[in-house]
């Protein structure tokens, strides 16, 4: 109930220079800005409406005017400034501002810094804590390509990139409506209409080789909505189900992908299950792996590890 | 109790709140208790000076946490014991600031990153605190772009609060060894690299600075000591303690990589000659890469399979015959057909504690 209340108290002192600096504002642009409900936000002035300074009498009291559908306020200049940053939302701010400053290309410089310098002196003794927060948002891409893929977005232009598809290690040409640029973390994802794939697709930033703005419109179709980066981790009943021994120098495995253990063995070696959609790179990752990871079924999966490490080695035999 | 019930209730508070805010800011002089009781008319109903007590502590304590800077004091030197109250104006509101429109875009940005992780309800508040102050963001330039953070791990929230207020934690700790341990520590910063976010600080069971990552801290997180109990040191660097930088190895590589393939090799490497057909019946083109770190670098060769082989230097050469020979042993069951010297496969988990 407390938690409520404060929060609702929070909204109001927001809400009430908002409101001031905003006179006539319509009651749907304002209940979209705070996030609630037209309903809500009534509610919320008529609260304004009985609050004000001791002695409660009519000048006392907060103006609140709605009726005509735009809103406006009066009599409430104590309480006309926002309520200072507190701590978290310091630290928010400007941990989340210096994490973008880290990523060339997004953004133009100027304002990151500004921002950042301005902020720092508003914030006062909250900004000390921002350094409690750090993380590295890089792209491994280059300054350029984020630029390019931003630029576009901007200007509703069609792309072409040359993207790098790691499992087949295979670079390919495509045309792309950008729909927008968006990240987990370090891991940044250029989504857009693929006009190979007639689909939304998602690349990886830092395998994209090249990019150039086409001369063309490049406003994907009406129906193409966003899937986000969380489809990246829901598994599909297509998937391939690849059984897999780690041995314990191979367990950080565990941490980086997404994997379901089964069973330890007394001598230490994890069973675990992966699924993948696309079972080509499993080779691959195994070979990397350098027996620390052992394929134990499905038998053509494992039957390609053995063929692929023969192949690589020959080149290495005293008379390759 | 009634949902209706509860929104009443937590209306009559707010409303009660948001006068007694009103009242402390309005007031140039200092608030007796009792004043303060006779002013806001939401404490008319309080049966008892106990029952009023009772509602002011907790009041006060509600506008101490949404940060409202509410100070004590007195008029008179003569009556001491009468405690008076007031918020401090200047420090209440958010100083004179401009930003201009881009700069709110990108504040914006900084807001959204949090949309999916553990500050996500400071960071929108603090957004729409800054555009309370009546400029419009410029979001043109943004369109569509939407860097995000995830904290998925539980001991995100205590371990940053207790970074936050200097306080010392105790957790349980999972070593890659899959050892649990009671640590004891001084959190100086939560740190994210890639997916992954750790905490550094002094480590009071090793005396030494030391990095834990958050995935491995089993069950809840402990304060063991009041805020402000130790100091950061300041010149630290947390992305340092958590080993971001590579182990920096100049030396060039010579690989032979496939026409067309090796996608990752060429970006970062310069090709020193392109298959020439007549040449090279093999038809390979000659790259040279950075060995960085030796260790990944073989791990991605060995990746590539028969499309990549190392020309030199030796060592990368040796460790790459290692890793492909070991998973070749893992796959058929057979003993090591001594064609080269095994390399042994070094464990991951850089810069991190054991």
């Amino acid at each position: 109930m407390s938690a409520a209340a404060t929060s609702r108290l929070s909204r109001l002192l927001t809400m009430v220079p908002w409101l001031l600096q905003r006179p006539g504002v319509p009651v749907p642009e304002a209940a979209r800005h705070f996030g609630i409900t037209e309903r809500q936000l009534i509610k919320d002035l008529e609260l304004l409406f009985v609050c004000g300074r001791p002695g409660h009498l009519p000048d006392d009291l907060i103006e609140a005017e709605w009726e005509s559908g735009g809103i406006y306020l009066g009599n409430a200049d104590t309480i006309a400034r926002p309520l200072r940053l507190g701590t978290d939302e310091a630290v928010a701010l400007l941990a989340g501002l210096r994490m973008l400053a880290e990523v060339p290309g997004l953004h133009d410089r100027g304002p990151v810094d500004a921002a950042l310098t301005k902020l720092s002196a508003a914030a006062g003794e909250a900004a000390a804590a921002a350094a409690s927060i750090s993380a590295h948002l890089g792209t491994g891409a280059e300054e350029q390509i984020l630029s390019t893929c931003r630029e576009a977005l901007a200007g509703g232009r069609r792309l072409r990139i040359r993207y790098l598809v790691l499992s087949r290690d295979e670079t390919t040409e495509r045309d792309v409506d950008p729909m927008r640029l968006t990240s987990v973390g370090h891991r940044w994802y250029l989504e857009g209409w693929c006009h190979l794939a007639e689909d939304v697709r998602l690349f990886r930033v830092d395998r994209i080789v090249e990019v150039g703005i086409l001369d063309e419109d490049g406003i994907p179709p009406a129906d193409a909505v966003p899937r986000g980066t969380d489809d990246l981790f829901r598994p599909s009943p297509e998937d391939v189900v690849v059984t897999l021994d780690l041995s314990p120098d191979a367990r950080w495995i565990t941490e980086y992908y997404s994997v379901e253990p089964v069973e330890e063995q007394p001598d230490g070696t994890l069973r675990v299950l992966m699924r993948a959609a696309n079972p080509d790179w499993i080779p691959r990752f195994v070979l990397r792996a350098g027996g620390t990871v052992r394929v134990v079924e499905p038998e053509d999966v494992r039957r390609r590890v053995v063929d692929a490490a023969h192949a690589a080695l020959a080149a290495y035999r005293p008379d390759a | 109790m009634a949902s209706g019930t509860v929104h009443l209730m937590s209306s009559r508070r707010t409303e009660r709140l948001l006068n007694l805010v009103i009242c402390l800011l309005a007031t140039r002089r200092w608030l007796t208790k009792e004043q303060i009781r006779a002013a806001v008319p939401q404490y008319s109903g309080c049966e008892s000076l106990e029952a009023f007590d009772r509602m002011f502590e907790r009041d006060k304590e509600d506008l101490r946490e949404l940060g409202v800077p509410l100070v004590t004091g007195s008029d008179s030197a003569w009556f001491e014991d009468e405690i008076g109250y007031r918020i401090d104006a200047d420090a209440y509101s958010l100083p004179e600031v401009d930003f201009s429109a881009e700069e709110l875009a990108v504040l914006g940005l900084a807001s959204r990153l949090w949309q999916q992780a553990s500050l996500a309800g400071p960071a929108a508040r603090a957004l729409v605190k800054l555009r309370a102050l009546g400029v419009e963001p410029d979001e043109d330039s943004m369109i569509g772009v939407e860097p995000r953070v995830r904290t998925a791990e539980p001991a995100f929230d205590p371990l940053y609060a207790a970074t936050r207020d200097r306080a010392p934690v105790t957790f349980r700790y999972r070593k890659p060894s899959g050892e649990v341990t009671e640590r004891h520590l001084e959190p100086w910063a939560v740190t994210g690299s890639g997916d992954r976010w750790y905490v550094v600080g002094h480590d009071r069971d090793r005396g030494a600075s030391r990095a834990f990552r958050l995935s491995r801290v089993q069950g809840g997180v402990r304060r063991i000591g009041p805020p402000g109990s130790y100091t950061v040191p300041e010149d630290l660097d947390a992305s340092t303690m958590i080993g971001m930088p590579e182990p920096g190895d100049d030396r060039p590589a010579l690989v032979r990589v496939r026409p067309g393939r090796g996608g990752l090799l060429r970006r970062r490497g310069t090709v020193v000659r392109t298959a020439d057909p007549a040449a090279d019946a093999a038809g390979w083109d000659l790259i040279e890469v950075r060995v960085g770190n030796i260790w990944s670098l073989a791990d991605e060769i060995s990746g590539y399979g028969s499309d990549v082989v190392v020309v030199e230097p030796d060592d990368v050469r040796r460790a790459v015959v290692g890793r492909l020979t070991g998973a070749l042993d893992a796959h058929r069951g057979t003993q090591p057909d001594g064609a080269e010297p095994v390399e042994p496969v070094p464990s991951r988990g850089r810069g991190e504690s054991s």
